[in-house]
């Protein structure tokens, strides 16, 4: 199966992984947590609800049926600019193909979702920061158009700081080709839903991830266009609690609902059964 | 106030001025010396505007005196008329747009709009957009579309403006909604990069069939100071990130971010603001003449194809 594939990814050599800490810590309230139950609780604090980020392949795990997701992505990286800052860009992708075992910032394949047909398309904060250049890109305008040319949903977990540095204009020209390839959706009339988990933000917010057809955001999830730190920085005062989180995004109208991970699937579910045009009507399933 | 690297050139523009000044008061002959001056001046010239780096061309993008948006179209254009407001909440000063004809031919035309003193800037936001601006740029779009003319927009921002109220007011939702809005016009569209490109708050009216550029403009995903503040730590490395960001209009034309270069006079659009307008005229008709006899659907899937194909990457 593609999945167990993506899970037996090579792992960096000098550390033995297959045998891990049993105990990890809630990074919002500190309570000790037994990693197993963690994991099962979707990386949900159980004590405080605190959303910790879900690695990619298990994002996938969670939403898509079990057995029906074959990834569809895998296109790899170039250096366009010759970029080179206090490292060469050739060598931090290197660096996050390693620890990452993906060639880029983006999981995505066909499957079912609750048994509707979909293209689910997962950003990858691990690799450089889930950041969107040509291939995040191309894939996800790929993932549109696959989408439409097989009568499939469109689902997009979103975490991101944003378009890509290091491919510079190329990065920013993504924003206009992942908004662009949604139209292939509109014109078949499938549906499109996205779901922003933290962090998600820049370029990113700022095109494909703000047009779903339903937008859901993950409790707590920092979402907006600028940084918090630049809003900081351009205002001088200090911001006020809460800004820029997801019940912040709800308060103020930019998105459809602010659901609990383990709510999530069903939620998702419910929306893709009722917006896709091939589903019958069926209540309560 | 000058830029630094222009100094030498005015100090020695003064300094023939002057002697001119003493020949003609004294009534000394000091032509063979002017002569020899002005000599030096035509090297230091070609020495300085030759061979601009890229963060030079930062600064003359951002240079005082520089053409703004509505130098041009109250220039460039015949009977420009303001349109105002976003019909939801205000009216942005930092985009302007309305209705214009060009050498005849009736045009809907939007830009950022940056003060041209420190007074107008204040009220300008210094071209720094907030979720009106685009509301408005969207809905001069609906125009267009509606009575079939071209669309013209003009680019110059360091960036949307990145504040409370404008995240509280949806600033990433509406640039995405003026990408999608403007991807689909029907009409002809052509944008220009007339001094600063800054990011998605520039791409939001930038999603042209044809995307011209201003010699000494400048286009990116993140201005250079930001690029250097998160790369290198450290906003005084500026120079380094916009060589690194590759972000001048040839190295834009290259990528085939831009389709073409608007060439500026000598020193920079702020040493010929008539110049450069007229040369941006003549760019436009020329591109708007390129585009006719295409159909609405064509001028739709033209746009589509433009986009789609940008980008560097290799098959798995
Ligand atoms: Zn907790």
């Amino acid at each position: 199966m593609a999945l167990e594939r993506l899970f037996r990814r090579k792992r960096p050599s000098g550390e033995n992984r297959d045998v891990p800490e049993l105990w990890t810590k809630c990074e919002a309230c500190g309570a000790q947590l037994y990693k197993k139950e963690f994991r099962e609780n979707l990386y949900v604090c159980p004590k405080c609800g605190h959303h910790h980020r879900v690695p990619a392949v298990e994002r996938v795990e969670m939403l898509a049926d079990a057995g029906t997701f074959q990834e569809i992505t895998g296109l790899k990286p170039l250096d366009p600019l010759g970029f080179v800052d206090t490292k060469p860009y050739a060598e931090r992708l290197r660096a996050y193909q390693e620890e990452t075992g993906r060639k880029d910032a983006i999981l995505g394949g066909t499957c079912t979702i609750g048994g509707v047909p979909a293209v689910l398309l997962v950003m990858d904060y691990a690799f450089a920061g889930g950041s969107m250049g040509s291939v995040v890109g191309e894939e996800i305008a790929r993932g549109a158009e696959r989408a439409a040319a097989e009568g499939r949903a469109l689902v997009i977990v979103a975490a991101s700081g944003g378009a890509r540095m290091q491919e510079a204009a190329l990065s920013l020209m993504q924003m206009a080709k992942t908004v662009m390839s949604l139209d292939r959706l509109w014109e078949r009339r499938l549906p499109y839903v996205s779901v922003l988990t933290d962090p998600t933000t820049g370029g990113v917010t700022a095109s494909f991830a703000a047009l779903a057809d339903v937008i859901f955001a993950e409790p707590g999830a920092l979402i907006g266009f600028a940084g918090p730190r630049v809003i900081r920085q351009t205002i001088r005062q200090e911001l006020p609690e809460g800004f820029q989180r997801a019940e912040f995004l709800l308060k103020h109208g930019m998105v459809d609902r602010v659901t609990d991970r383990r709510r999530l699937k069903a939620e998702l579910v419910q929306v893709l059964r009722h917006l896709h045009p091939g589903v019958p009507y069926a209540l309560g399933v | 106030m000058p830029l630094e690297f222009e100094k030498p050139i005015l100090e020695l523009e003064k300094r023939i001025a002057e002697l001119r000044e003493t020949a003609r008061t004294t009534g000394v002959d000091l032509e063979a010396e002017i002569r020899l001056l002005e000599e030096r001046l035509a090297r230091l010239k070609e020495e300085v505007y030759g061979s601009l780096t890229a963060w030079q061309r930062v600064q003359l993008a951002r240079a005082p005196g520089r053409p703004t948006t509505l130098d041009v179209l109250e220039k460039a254009f015949q009977d420009f008329l303001e349109l105002h407001g976003d019909r939801a909440y205000a009216d942005d000063p930092a985009i302007v747009g309305g209705l214009a004809y060009l050498e005849g031919q009736k045009v809907v035309v939007v830009g950022h709009q940056k003060g041209r003193d420190t007074k107008e800037n204040l009220h300008r936001n210094f071209g720094m957009p907030h979720p009106e601006g685009y509301r408005k740029a969207m809905r001069l779009m609906d125009l267009a579309d509606r009575f079939g003319y071209p669309f013209l927009s003009f680019i110059d921002t360091p960036g949307a403006y990145p504040g409370v109220s404008a995240e509280e007011r949806g600033q990433a939702w509406v640039i995405a909604q003026s990408i999608q809005r403007m991807s689909r016009l029907r009409v002809p569209a052509i944008a220009l990069i007339l001094g600063e490109g800054g990011s998605g708050g520039a791409l939001a009216i930038g999603v042209a069939n044809r995307v011209l550029i201003m010699e000494n403009a400048w286009y990116s995903v993140i201005s250079p100071e930001s690029c250097a503040a998160i790369l290198w730590r450290e906003a005084k490395e500026a120079p380094k990130a916009a060589e690194a960001l590759k972000l001048t209009a040839k190295d834009l034309l290259a990528q085939g971010v831009v389709d073409a270069i608007v060439p500026e006079p000598e020193g920079g659009a702020h040493k010929d603001p008539l110049k450069a307008i007229q040369n941006i005229k003549e760019a436009l008709l020329k591109t708007l003449e390129g585009l006719k006899g295409l159909s609405p659907e064509e001028l739709y899937r033209d746009r589509y194809r433009r986009f789609r194909t940008l980008g560097a990457y290799a098959e798995s």
